[in-house]
């Protein structure tokens, strides 16, 4: 026991400093949402994640968000279990034509005023999977999508700062 | 006694039965691998004399051609491998199903029978298992005349209509599940039937993230398929993307430079300590106990970071191409990676000393989710699974591909197949990895790190045998014209893990069924292909 107090107390405070945004592009989008979000979100943002296909890489990566280096919910962002809880869907993988109708349904579900982001390579083109008789590809092509987060996976950091834009809470 | 008496033994009792086998007489899928042609009549006959020798039933799978379709299953035995090989006819086509003699068998061959429509006979649960309403039940997407894009560009319905068992009796209750799950897991179904809090059965409705990765396989370079491999189950991008090489340097006769080989080995035992500080931790915490959990989440972002400065990926995708691998160490890295090993070795012993000693883990995980030996082989567990369970199996040892042929892998075993027992595993599991490491680096060979990989005949075919961090990955991989692929079939561990949970879960509580489940932790996007 004196072991592990002792490698904590050596090991001290890992969570990082919020990542600085240096894509104009995505603080052109942040400034944009920022406003909309401030007004109707009051600073608190509930996600709930779904997987439409994804080979459970992005997923890896978002429960790396909650790892003691990035700690996602000092910034006010948190996962919930319901889409009806949610404001934010956040959406991985091709969506599979098998998970078709079980996101359509989440996304009706989660009220208005709300966001979709699409998470990975996948999410914003259909990514190697592409379109099938199995695939509908991107998320785009079964619910609107607001935000897109390419990579594959994106990086526990590039999903953060797709949160932050969305959010508008850049430091 | 020679190395092919125990492939003659299993010969001749098929011939007392009746049966006529015909032995391939060279080893064209891969080393230690025998091909064996069957009539279609003797295709029972074959699993039942397996079963009676005690030999593990390792997949089954469709090669479909234009008017027949090729049926291959894997046997595995102590020595080597048997792929057994029928031809039946397209259309009306049925087989007897391996089903009674291997558990494991049954989902394999309903996945099979949806994708290309070869029935099996005297299946116990013949209803659809990988199709939902995206085709039709007359529809088999595998086959040649079925188009990629599909039929119906209509929208897919939800599922409806599976015929779930249901238990009755007056305070039997049924609680559903899914697809989406309360958290951020991959989609599939669980039916519940439980009495008070206790569950009686569960039955598992999976096949939600099939995006017909058999199918758009089929025309890829073999560049491109390694990619699309490593994206079977995005954790385990290396042991799949490495098993679809392997399978493709077989049947290729392309080698692999010996410091490729390491390095393969280095980044597949890289995946498996990943995987298993993610889930020992995220186990404590589905019983409440978020402390190593926290410890282990910090570890395994340092592990990728690592991955990422070393080897270019924080998942180590796209690191196995065929004939190789992507990009050689740094210069510096043969320090850095031997100062994290032993640094990992002292961060994690408190840690998982305090997994072993804790009361209160000790009150949740000690004989809760037991699967017993008897359900593990039947059901063709391998992996930590199998290995908490009495299944002594690891490829790595029992048939060594290069470079573990010349490694002495030490491979951990315990019978009591609860919880605990799978945790011990994956703790013993990451410091034997460790030590693996190091023996790599020890012994890492000069040289150039890929080869190209020469153009295969058309037909040519070849068997990846691969042990992941889950488990066994089998793959097979048979080359069209002009060197590109005309059918791949990658078999996860999973296919055995998920039945094993089903079995596992009895007489459990429902609210254990998280901390169960993740124990096992199947993949889902692995098995629904």
């Amino acid at each position: 026991m004196l072991r592990i107090l002792r490698q904590i107390a050596r090991t001290g405070t890992l969570t990082e400093a919020p990542p600085a945004t240096d894509d104009a592009a995505l603080e052109a989008a942040g400034i944009e949402l920022r406003r909309a979000l401030e007004a109707r979100f009051r600073g608190s943002l509930a996600i709930r994640q779904v997987d439409a296909g994804s080979c459970n890489g992005c997923e890896l990566e978002i429960h790396a968000l909650a790892n003691p280096y990035y700690d996602l919910e000092r910034f006010g962002v948190h996962f919930v279990a319901s889409p009806r809880h949610a404001d934010v869907l956040l959406v991985t993988g091709p969506v599979s034509r098998h998970m078709e109708t079980a996101l359509r349904r989440a996304w009706r579900a989660t009220p208005a005023p709300k966001r979709v982001i699409a998470a990975g390579d996948c999410a914003c083109t259909g990514g190697i999977f592409g379109e099938s008789y199995a695939s509908c590809g991107a998320v785009e092509n079964v619910i609107p999508v607001d935000l897109r987060i390419p990579g594959c996976p994106p990086a526990p950091l590039e999903l953060l700062r797709g949160l932050l834009a969305l959010a508008g809470r850049e430091a | 006694m020679s190395r092919l008496d125990w492939l003659s033994g299993y010969l001749t009792r098929l011939a007392e039965k009746g049966a006529a086998p015909r032995l391939e007489p060279v080893q064209t899928l891969g080393p230690r691998v025998r091909r064996v042609t069957l009539l279609p009549a003797d295709w029972g006959t074959a699993a039942e004399v397996a079963a009676a020798l005690g030999w593990r039933w390792a997949g089954v799978w469709g090669d479909p051609l234009a008017d027949a379709c090729v049926v291959r299953a894997c046997l595995q035995a102590r020595e080597g491998f048997v792929v057994l090989e029928t031809e039946t006819a397209l259309e009306d086509a049925s087989l007897a199903s391996h089903t009674r003699y291997y558990h494991g068998a049954n989902r394999l061959e309903r996945h099979l029978r949806d994708l290309i429509g070869v029935r099996f006979r005297g299946h116990p649960q013949d209803h659809r298992w990988t199709r939902h309403q995206a085709w039709g039940e007359d529809e088999h997407p595998l086959r040649t005349d079925f188009p990629v894009a599909g039929r119906a560009p209509k929208r897919a319905p939800a599922d409806t209509g599976y015929p779930f068992v249901r238990i009755q009796g007056g305070a039997v209750y049924e609680i559903p599940v899914g697809p989406i799950h309360a958290g951020i897991i991959e989609p599939g179904h669980f039916r519940f039937q439980a009495v008070g809090e206790e569950i009686l059965r569960l039955e598992e409705r999976l096949g939600y993230l099939h995006k017909g990765i058999e199918k758009i396989a089929v025309g890829r370079e073999p560049a491109d398929l390694a990619r699309l491999a490593g994206r079977v189950s995005g954790d385990t991008t290396v042991g799949h993307a490495w098993a679809a090489c392997q399978a493709m340097e077989r049947a290729a006769h392309g080698t692999v430079p010996p410091r490729a080989l390491h390095l393969r080995a280095l980044l597949a035992e890289r995946e498996r300590i990943a995987n298993h500080l993610g889930d020992i931790g995220a186990i404590c915490n589905d019983v409440g106990f978020s402390f190593p959990h926290m410890q282990c989440s910090h570890l395994r972002e340092q592990w990728q970071r690592r991955n990422r400065e070393v080897f270019g990926h924080r998942l180590l995708m796209d690191t196995v191409t065929p004939g190789g691998v992507a990009r050689d160490l740094p210069a510096d890295a043969m320090t850095t990676l031997r100062g994290d090993h032993r640094a990992l070795r002292e961060a994690l012993a408190p840690v998982f000393d305090v997994v072993e000693d804790h009361p209160s883990l000790d009150d949740r995980l000690l004989s809760a989710g037991i699967l017993n030996p008897t359900d593990a082989r039947m059901l063709g567990c391998t992996g930590f699974v199998g290995k908490a369970s009495g299944q002594d199996l690891d490829l790595r040892r029992d048939h060594p591909y290069p470079p573990y042929d010349r490694l002495d892998v030490e491979v951990p075993a315990l019978d009591q197949g609860d919880i605990a027992a799978r945790v011990q595993i994956r703790m013993r599991e990451v410091y034997i990895s460790l030590d693996l490491m190091d023996r790599l680096l020890d012994t890492l060979p000069a040289g150039e790190v890929s080869a190209a990989l020469p153009e295969p005949p058309a037909g040519a075919d070849g068997l990846g045998l691969v042990e992941g961090w889950r488990g066994d990955i089998l793959c097979y991989v048979r080359f069209g014209a002009d060197g590109r692929i005309a059918r791949y079939f990658p078999r996860d561990p999973s296919w055995f893990q998920w039945p094993a949970l089903e079995r596992l879960i009895h007489g459990n509580i429902v609210p254990d069924f998280p901390v169960c489940n993740k124990s096992v932790n199947g993949s889902y996007s692995g098995h629904d292909l």
